[in-house]
Parts: structure tokens; C-alpha cells; sequence
């Protein structure tokens, strides 16, 4: 067998519990003395990966191998790999000592050589004369070094850390991220650092896996991720960011905002819908309305510390987030440029809603689980199935979702500039997208209403 | 006079009084009149004739050293029978284990003479003899959910990351009992054993009724004494008793008060 310079390879892993599809077809391999980060928000599958990996859990399917042995099936106490828990996870009837030592003791290491070892750990992990202390009386910081110690010390081919830092405090947090960074470039062996702290992962990682909804969505460098979010998620997740709608008018020009900017991003076609990204770094601000590219009112202005975040009303009613050293009123008329190379333009995921439905009868048409009222279909027999597509703006909210033909769960939202783009997971668990210029918030429940005169109907041929 | 009696009322230290009272009448007073009695020769003087008593005569020592060891095996047995019972229910989910943990506890809800006799009259029925046998089975059938409930609660309670952190280090499901779970559900175990075996001690009315009265107990002795007017020998033997469970105890030092703390029976 040719053994490949991959350390870990999944393979189209799916993980569903009885409820919910956790992991969903996720492929990913990572290089010999990597440091990988997989990030995302909560509940978006990272843990759950990592507990593959380790062996916690086993994948509903898929295949597992790490450093070459299909690992799928493999109990955690025959893996390769060891792991840092975010609650440290020390056993609290041993003492330091004996706690780093555990793993070595199980594989019947020589006495001499775990005293060695242990001291070595404790060593690298700045905790030297600590052996004998009780490991409850410990602060947590020091408890997650002795938990790193207890995991290094058996020089595991692969050590997975289950955002070991979150429980620290913010300053600790910093240390403890120079120090991780540093022991991995000593032991050189793989790290694979779960997070939902996209600053964490920027500073740590030499890749980064962006993971939503049990699905990889970017693995890229962190300059590759950060510069180039390929979607509208990972723009937002990663860093601030203004997400605009925009057609791509031809190679290198790019309408947003009612206006035309220069921009290096070739082969979308022309007059193609897409989205554009600009970091709030990259717009200038400017205080001569006439050599800007376009203007707006400052509305307000807040200092972060190093620099100043505003918010400035441009009059088509556009929303920009800007951060820059120098303050500007709220009140104030200012201009903006933005440069070609800072225009990020990235693909639309979607243009309009696609679900698959049933035709009920000539103007009714069942689909997300709940029968519509649509215009009069006289083409389509009753019982076809049929495609249904209608615009993010069709769709009406209502606080009260009894009083909607269905009712969902908002579960993202992104802000455009001049309105929000919703994602709804309707009651039968499919995402529809809304446009609205009402401010909802994540998680709330919604009542889904569509006039009948926005759905597109178009029958499915059959085979 | 109303703000006085307010004013009294409202200390909340004069709140204790009765239960001082109650602790004074019931258990201090009663205590001393032990040692008060345990202590006193049939004419009134201070004397250790009772206790040279119990030294001299094997009949009560063979007893208190029969009870005792009645005591440890029934101890021995309902940890053997009760751990895995409470390492069962630890691991089913919460719904159905709180169910069985109910179904070990309802029996406690009767009275333990009903019980007993119940017990008797089904060894009557399935034509078993009663005697030794009959006792432990009745010793072990009446303690045993205090055993099961303190290492059910400290197993249920640990922390699932440190099996799977020990599983990560190497360990085989073995090795994770033996050398993580079963240390870590000690203070179970003890807070388990000061519930069964000190009351097993002084029992009586178990082994009364499950051996037509042919074991006798060290309990059953010391009721005996104190029936036919005995008082100052029954205070001695009650003494002695109360010595030796302060003494098991005491090796159950700190770590059993925690486990009793975050362990007991409901």
C-alpha cells in the first residue's frame, strides 16, 4: 500500500442521530504535522468530527483512516491519537504525576522512562514541580496544561484539542494560544484544533476547515479563507464584513449600490447575479465628498480601541460598515472609495427558492409540508409532482407562526447592506430563504406565507 | 409585651429551641443514662462489673461477634449484588433508570416487620427452612437499596469525559473500571456501607422472625437484657455497640461525609 503524505483522510462521513443528520457526506485530509482548525458556529458538527476521530462515536457511514489503517471501526483505546477536552477531563483521584503518567503506566512504559518523560511534558508545558499537587486544586489554566501534558506525553500521531481554551479567561486565552503554537512547531506531529473563535483559528492554524450545518463549507489558509470567503457564510463567520447583492456586468465591473466599480474578478459572465464582500478595512473614508466614488451620512461611530467603527447611510438606503483611525462625526458627510482588489466577488449560492412539491388540485399545491393556494395550474394533472420556485421577496413573515400557511425556525441570518437574507428551516426541515427589511432574530419562530400569484410551477417530466 | 414577644420571635437562633429540646429529651439525655447505667453496679455504685461481665461470659461476646460478622457478609453481598445493579442503572437513560431506582426504593415505602413477615410467610410457602440462610436473604433484601441508591448517584453523576479520556489514553473497558470509575464511586461504596452495615448490627426483629428466634443477634441480646429488667448490663452491651460503629466510622473519615453529603438515599 502506498502510504500517503495525509495523517488523516475522511471519506464522505455522514453522521445522523435519531433526530438530526449531524455530519453530511464531509470529505477532508489533513498533512503530516499540520495544524488544522475546524471551525464553526455551535452545533454545526465540529465536535462531533472530532469524536469520529477519536472514536467516541462511530460515523453512520463513511470511512475513517488515519495515517493510512481504516480506523472507522477502531476503539478509541487502539487509536493513534489523543485528545485535549475542554473540560480538562483530569482524573481527580490522581495527582499530577499521575495523571500524565496514565497513559504511559497502561502501555507498561519502564518506570524510569515515564519519570523521564512525565518531567518532560511537565517541562513543556510549564509546570515544572508540580508532580505531587492535587490536580483539583489547581486553576483552570494550569489544569489544561497538565491535561495537554497527559496527552503529548504519549506522542500520539495525531492530538485533537476540543476548543481547549474556551473556558479560560481572555488573557490566559492569548498565552496559552503563542504556547499551543509553539509546542506544535517542537513535537511536530499533527494538531486538529476544533473552535468556534474564528480569531483563534486565523492565529493558530496553518488550515482552516469552515464548517456550517454538518457541512464543510471552505478549507483554505486563514489569509485564503479570510480574503477569499467563497460564500456569503463564511464571509460573515470569518470577520466583519458588508455582504451586498451585485451583477457582475461584464469581466472586471461589478454593479452594487446602483453604482459601477473596478474590480480584478474575471469569468462570472456578463449581467450575472452575485454577491460582493468588502472588509470594513478596505473602505476609505473621506472627509471631500467630491473624490469619492460615493457618499454618504455617518450615523455612528464607535472606538474599538486601535481603530473606529462606523456605520455610514449611503442614500440609496445602503447600510456600510467601516473601521478606520480617524473619527468622523455621526451627522457627518463623507466620501468612500473602495480599491478594485479589495471588491471580493463571490458566486450567488442561489438566485430564488427551489422546493419540490404535489399538486393538490388545480389551485392548491402542497409543499414544505403544508398545503398553498396557487394560480390555477390547468396543465397540471392532480397528484404530479411538480417543481415550485418563488423569489426570497415573496415570502411574508408573521411574528405568530399560527398564522402562517407554515411555520419555520430562522437559523442565519446575513446582513445585506439594505435588508436581511434569512434562512428558514420550515417544519419539515427544509431551508427556504427570505429577504425582508424587518429585524428578526436567530431562532425565532415564524409563520411562512406566500401569495398564490408568486409561485412558479413548473411539473417535473416524469420518467 | 406584643414587641417582646415579636422581638423574641424574630431572632432567628430562639427559632432552634424546640429541636434543642427535642435533641436534649431524646438523644443526649437518653445517651447519658447509658453511660450513667452502663457504669453502675446493681447497688449504685461505680463499678465495671458490667462489663467484666460481657468479657467472662462468651454467650453475649460470641453473640456480638456473631452479629458482626452476620453484619459483614450481608455488607459483603449487597456491594456485590448492589454495584452492578447501580452501574446498570448509572448507564440507562434517565427515564427508565429512575423508574427501577423506584422500583428498588417502593419496598421501603412498608414497614420493615410487614416485610419481614412477608418474607417468612414465602419461605413458608416455597417450603425453605428458615434459619442462617433465611436471615442474610432477609438482611440482604432489606438493606440492599441503601447500598444501590449511593453508588447509583455517584455513578450517574460522573463526568462521562473522564471515562473517554481515560478510554484516549489506552485504557481497555477494563482498565477504565478498574483503574478510574471504580476509584472514583468509593465515597459510593462507603456512604453505601455505613448505611448497611451499622444498622445490620443492632438488628433484631429480622433475625427474630426469619429464625423463630434460634439466632440470636447482639440487638436481640440487648433487648432481652433490658425486657427482664437487666438495665445496667443492657446499658453496657448498648455502649460497647455504639463504640464500635463510632469506631467504623471513623475509618470512613472525610470522604464518606462527602459521599454521605451528595450520596444518601433520596
Amino acid at each position: 500500500m502506498v502510504k500517503s503524505n495525509y495523517i488523516i483522510e475522511l471519506t464522505n462521513i455522514t453522521k445522523s442521530f435519531p433526530d438530526k443528520v449531524v455530519l453530511d457526506d464531509v470529505s477532508l485530509s489533513v498533512k503530516k504535522g499540520e495544524f488544522l482548525t475546524i471551525l464553526g458556529p455551535s452545533g454545526c458538527g465540529k465536535t462531533t468530527l472530532l469524536r469520529l476521530l477519536a472514536g467516541f462515536n462511530t460515523a453512520t457511514s463513511g470511512e475513517i483512516r488515519i495515517d493510512g489503517e481504516i480506523m472507522t471501526d477502531v476503539p478509541p483505546h487502539l487509536r493513534p491519537v489523543n485528545t485535549v477536552f475542554q473540560r480538562y477531563a483530569l482524573f481527580p483521584n490522581y495527582n499530577v504525576y499521575d495523571n500524565i503518567a496514565f497513559g504511559l503506566k497502561l502501555q507498561k512504559v519502564d518506570k524510569k522512562e515515564i519519570e523521564q518523560r512525565v518531567k518532560r511534558a511537565l517541562k513543556m508545558v510549564g509546570m515544572t514541580d508540580y508532580e505531587h499537587r492535587d490536580v483539583q486544586s489547581l486553576s483552570g489554566g494550569q489544569q489544561q496544561r497538565v491535561a495537554i501534558a497527559r496527552a503529548i506525553v504519549n506522542r500520539p500521531q495525531v492530538l485533537l484539542l476540543d476548543e481547549p481554551l474556551a473556558a479560560l479567561d481572555l488573557k490566559m486565552r492569548k498565552d496559552m494560544q503563542m504556547e499551543l503554537k509553539e509546542m506544535h512547531r517542537s513535537l511536530g506531529i499533527t494538531f486538529v484544533y476544533v473552535t468556534h473563535d474564528q480569531e483563534e483559528a486565523l492565529t493558530l492554524s496553518d488550515t482552516i476547515v469552515v464548517m456550517n450545518e454538518g457541512k464543510i463549507q471552505q478549507i483554505g489558509t486563514p489569509t485564503d479563507i479570510y480574503n477569499e470567503p467563497c460564500n456569503s457564510f463564511v464571509a460573515d463567520f470569518i470577520g466583519e464584513s458588508n455582504i451586498l447583492n451585485a451583477t457582475m456586468v461584464r469581466d472586471r465591473l461589478v454593479r452594487f449600490m446602483d453604482k459601477e466599480f473596478e474590480c480584478i474578478d474575471e469569468g462570472f459572465g456578463e449581467n450575472t447575479p452575485v454577491d460582493v464582500v468588502i472588509r470594513p478595512e478596505d473602505v476609505y473614508i473621506i472627509r471631500n465628498a467630491e473624490a469619492a466614488m460615493f457618499h454618504g451620512v455617518v450615523r455612528s461611530c464607535i472606538f474599538k480601541g486601535v481603530h473606529y467603527e462606523m456605520f455610514v447611510d449611503t442614500p440609496d438606503g445602503y447600510e456600510i460598515q467601516i473601521q478606520d483611525y480617524n473619527c468622523f462625526e455621526p451627522g457627518e458627510e463623507v466620501g468612500m472609495m473602495i480599491k478594485p482588489a479589495d471588491i471580493h466577488v463571490m458566486q450567488k449560492e442561489r438566485t430564488e427558492n427551489h422546493v419540490k412539491g404535489t399538486m393538490v388540485d388545480a389551485t392548491h399545491v402542497e409543499i414544505l409540508g403544508e398545503v398553498f393556494e396557487c394560480q390555477e395550474q390547468a396543465n397540471i394533472e392532480q397528484g404530479a409532482e411538480v417543481d415550485v420556485a418563488f423569489n426570497f421577496t415573496a415570502v411574508e413573515l408573521t411574528d405568530d407562526s399560527e398564522d402562517g400557511t407554515s411555520w419555520g425556525i430562522i437559523r442565519f441570518i446575513l446582513y445585506k447592506g439594505d435588508r436581511y437574507h434569512l434562512t428558514v428551516r420550515t417544519d419539515d426541515g427544509e431551508n427556504i430563504y427570505v429577504d425582508t427589511h424587518d429585524v428578526w432574530e436567530d431562532l425565532d419562530e415564524v409563520g411562512i406565507k406566500i401569495a398564490p400569484s408568486e409561485l412558479r410551477i413548473t411539473p417535473v417530466k416524469s420518467k | 409585651m406584643q414587641s417582646r414577644f415579636v422581638k423574641f420571635f424574630s431572632r432567628r437562633r430562639n427559632w432552634s429551641i424546640p429541636y434543642v429540646l427535642f435533641l436534649v429529651v431524646f438523644v443526649v439525655v437518653p445517651l447519658v443514662l447509658i453511660m450513667f447505667y452502663a457504669f453502675q453496679s446493681k447497688d449504685g455504685g461505680f463499678s465495671l462489673e458490667n462489663f467484666q461481665r460481657f468479657i467472662n461470659q462468651p454467650e453475649a461476646a460470641n453473640t456480638f461477634i456473631y452479629s458482626i460478622g452476620i453484619a459483614l457478609i450481608t455488607t459483603i453481598i449487597c456491594i456485590l449484588l448492589g454495584y452492578p445493579a447501580a452501574y446498570v442503572l448509572a448507564r440507562l437513560n434517565s427515564s427508565t433508570a429512575r423508574v427501577v431506582v423506584m422500583l428498588f426504593i417502593l419496598p421501603m415505602w412498608v414497614n420493615v416487620l410487614v416485610r419481614t413477615l412477608a418474607t417468612v410467610a414465602l419461605f413458608d410457602f416455597l417450603k425453605l427452612p428458615l434459619g442462617e440462610g433465611a436471615l442474610i436473604f432477609g438482611m440482604v433484601y432489606n438493606f440492599l437499596p441503601f447500598m444501590i441508591y449511593p453508588i447509583y448517584n455517584v455513578l450517574q453523576k460522573m463526568d462521562r469525559s473522564l471515562i473517554e479520556a481515560a478510554e484516549d489514553l489506552g485504557a481497555t473497558p477494563r482498565q477504565v473500571f478498574t483503574r478510574v470509575v471504580f476509584p472514583l464511586s468509593m465515597p459510593g461504596i462507603v456512604s453505601g456501607v455505613m448505611m448497611v452495615f451499622m444498622p445490620t448490627i443492632s438488628t433484631f426483629a429480622i433475625a427474630e422472625l426469619l429464625t423463630m428466634n434460634n439466632i440470636k443477634l447482639f440487638g436481640t441480646t440487648i433487648q432481652e437484657n433490658i425486657n427482664n429488667g437487666m438495665w445496667h448490663y443492657g446499658a453496657a452491651l448498648s455502649l460497647i455497640m455504639l463504640v464500635i460503629i463510632g469506631i467504623t466510622s471513623l475509618f470512613t473519615d472525610s470522604e464518606a461525609e462527602e459521599a454521605a453529603n451528595d450520596g444518601g438515599l433520596l
